[in-house]
């Protein structure tokens, strides 16, 4: 009798031990190990920018981010609606610069990192996209040879320290741009082949002075990742690293069940790649077709990587060479977006469609159709308690 | 799985814990007249105990995800219609994801002779997420004895990857479906 009841008390003291602490497979621990933020590597050189690593570079990189002298009429930076204290993003559904775009603010943690810019992924390295929002009417709404010449008055000693001698500015018209209105395409085209590649490079270096800055802002650590490194090295989790049920409960609906793992991996939560998920289009928007469209945008670009302002050999230029140009997948198909930092940043989606983190897990729970293209999303029984813990998960990688 | 723990927890807990902390003081009283049904009753409590922490511990201690039987992942095959012999192999050895890979193919003929001068066609993607490739690997050099190097390949998940090749030589044209599990 005694012994039924020490082995009952042993069965029990199993049970408990076996209950109280979050268990997960070996499959799962891998995975959330190739989440953490241990697991990023250092970043690499950009060999398409020579100024990426110049301090020089990035200090005027970060005086023009913050320059509303950056602008048409002298209200805009890039800081206007990448806010540093807002995670380098606006809050807004739309960023609103010189007029209203229609386009979602992304963050800037780990940009640096990117393989393809914006949503659809119409630039291919971070220089090249800094210039694009510049010329922008909607953002930046500047043009190409009032830059150059605001850049020799404003910063012409920095820039030369840089970059070398600037060009002669001589028969240089103060508004022009094969981008912009009629008069500065006009004023553009009576350029010479030579005056227009020395704009294009004064151009190209204020691009590259943006990214050498962009290159600092880098995700920092959250609950998700101490926790994530206590459960690889078997210690023993402490204060904030102690993870609740429910938020244990949604990492493993995360990385299981829900299959949010699958396009959101690494330790970025991102797979960089373009994907349709049926995300609705807003009204009153122009048509947007997403990473479909952007493709011959940045085959057209002429700071892409095969272009002529791109420094180092062409052996960077992978990416674009090996990009997929066609096909139905790319049909209002948007970049996965890093999840780091999510929770305390709405709206979400690339044009700010859902204002809850609740809104965006209902939507891939439904994964009703898309309007236009074939969404890779299945639908997903999941009760209320499972969504709240998968809220209550990402919310783990804001803290 | 969390269910499952809950049940354990809820169920058995209260049950195991009121066994042990009433039973004894019950059959002191009772003397030995109804004994042997309490002893019977305990047993069988005993024995379920048993049976919950034998399988607590079987649950607790097996792998949880069991192992699906997954594609075939050789990475030496016959083609389709069996005129070569396929090989397709990381350059660098190791697949690593969301990199720009180059890979191997090595194609010999049915009797082990080079293939060389082949046209290669590459497709693929994800059969389980209704996608194709998210690069445009192609075939970029041949480094003879029937090797060609195909570069501009990208796992950007974990998964269940597939990759066709159309060949095309003067040994006659086949197909060839490699499949890679990240």
């Amino acid at each position: 009798m005694k012994r039924l009841f020490c082995f009952l008390a042993l069965m029990v003291a199993v049970i408990l031990v076996g209950c109280g602490k979050p268990d997960f497979s070996d499959a799962e621990k891998k995975t959330i190990a190739l989440l953490a933020l241990n697991t990023l590597p250092s970043l690499k050189p950009d060999t398409t920018n020579r100024f990426a690593d110049v301090p020089a570079a990035a200090a005027l990189g970060s005086t023009l981010f913050f320059d509303l002298g950056m602008s048409r009429d002298g209200t805009v930076s890039c800081s206007t609606c990448h806010k540093i204290d807002r995670q380098f993003q606006d809050d807004l559904p739309q960023a609103v610069g010189v007029g209203h775009t229609n386009r979602r603010t992304m963050p800037l943690a780990g940009v640096a990192r990117d393989p393809w810019f914006f949503w659809d992924g119409r630039r291919d390295s971070l220089w090249a996209q800094a210039l694009t929002p510049l010329e922008n009417p909607l953002e930046q709404a500047g043009n190409r040879t009032a830059y150059a010449h605001y850049i020799k008055a404003r910063f012409g000693e920095r820039y030369e320290r840089i970059f070398g001698p600037l060009p002669d500015f001589a028969g240089i018209p103060l508004n022009a741009s094969p981008l912009g209105n009629d008069a500065e395409r006009a004023a553009w085209n009576a350029m010479s082949d030579a005056q227009r590649d020395a704009i294009n490079r004064v151009y190209a270096n204020i691009g590259k002075a943006i990214a050498a800055f962009e290159r600092s802002i880098e995700p920092a650590q959250t609950r998700f990742d101490r926790f994530a490194l206590d459960l690889a090295t078997g210690a023993e989790p402490k204060s904030d690293a102690v993870f609740t049920r429910e938020e244990i409960l949604g990492l493993k609906l995360f990385i299981g069940k829900a299959n949010c793992v699958t396009c959101h991996n690494g330790p970025r939560f991102t797979d960089n790649g373009f994907h349709n998920t049926g995300v609705p289009p807003v009204t009153d928007l122009p048509p947007d077709r997403g990473r479909v469209d952007a493709v011959a945008q940045v085959e057209a670009d002429p700071f892409n990587c095969f272009g002529a302002y791109r420094d180092g050999d062409v052996s960077a230029c992978g990416e674009l060479r090996f990009m997929v140009k066609d096909g139905p997948q790319l049909i209002r198909a948007y970049k996965t977006p890093s999840l780091r930092g999510v929770a305390t940043r709405p709206p979400y989606m690339h044009a700010g469609q859902f204002s809850s983190l609740d809104e965006v897990v209902a939507h891939y729970a439904k994964a009703a159709p898309s309007v236009e293209g074939t969404t890779e999303i299945h639908p997903l029984q999941l009760s209320d308690r499972e969504r709240a813990a998968l809220v209550a998960f990402l919310k783990t990688l804001s803290e | 799985m969390l269910g499952k723990q809950a049940f354990l927890r809820h169920s058995v807990f209260p049950q195991a814990g009121g066994t042990r902390s009433t039973r004894p003081s019950v059959i002191r009283r009772r003397g030995t007249g109804l004994a042997s049904i309490w002893r019977y009753l305990l047993a069988g409590l005993g024995l379920a105990a048993l049976l919950v922490g034998v399988l607590a511990v079987v649950y607790l201690t097996a792998p949880q995800s069991a192992q699906m039987v997954g594609p075939d992942v050789s990475r030496t095959k016959k083609t389709d219609n069996g005129l070569y012999m396929a090989s397709f192999v990381p350059e660098r050895g190791v697949v690593r994801q969301g990199e720009l890979e180059s890979w191997l193919l090595t194609l010999k003929t049915k009797t082990g002779a080079s293939v060389e001068r082949a046209a290669i066609a590459i497709s693929g993607g994800m059969p389980q997420h209704n996608h194709g490739l998210p690069t445009s690997p192609q075939v970029t050099d041949y480094l003879g004895d029937g090797r060609y190097r195909i570069e501009g390949l990208k796992f950007t998940m974990s998964g269940w990857w597939q990759l066709r090749f159309a060949i095309s030589s003067g040994a006659g044209s086949d197909t060839v479906l490699f499949n890679v599990v990240l």
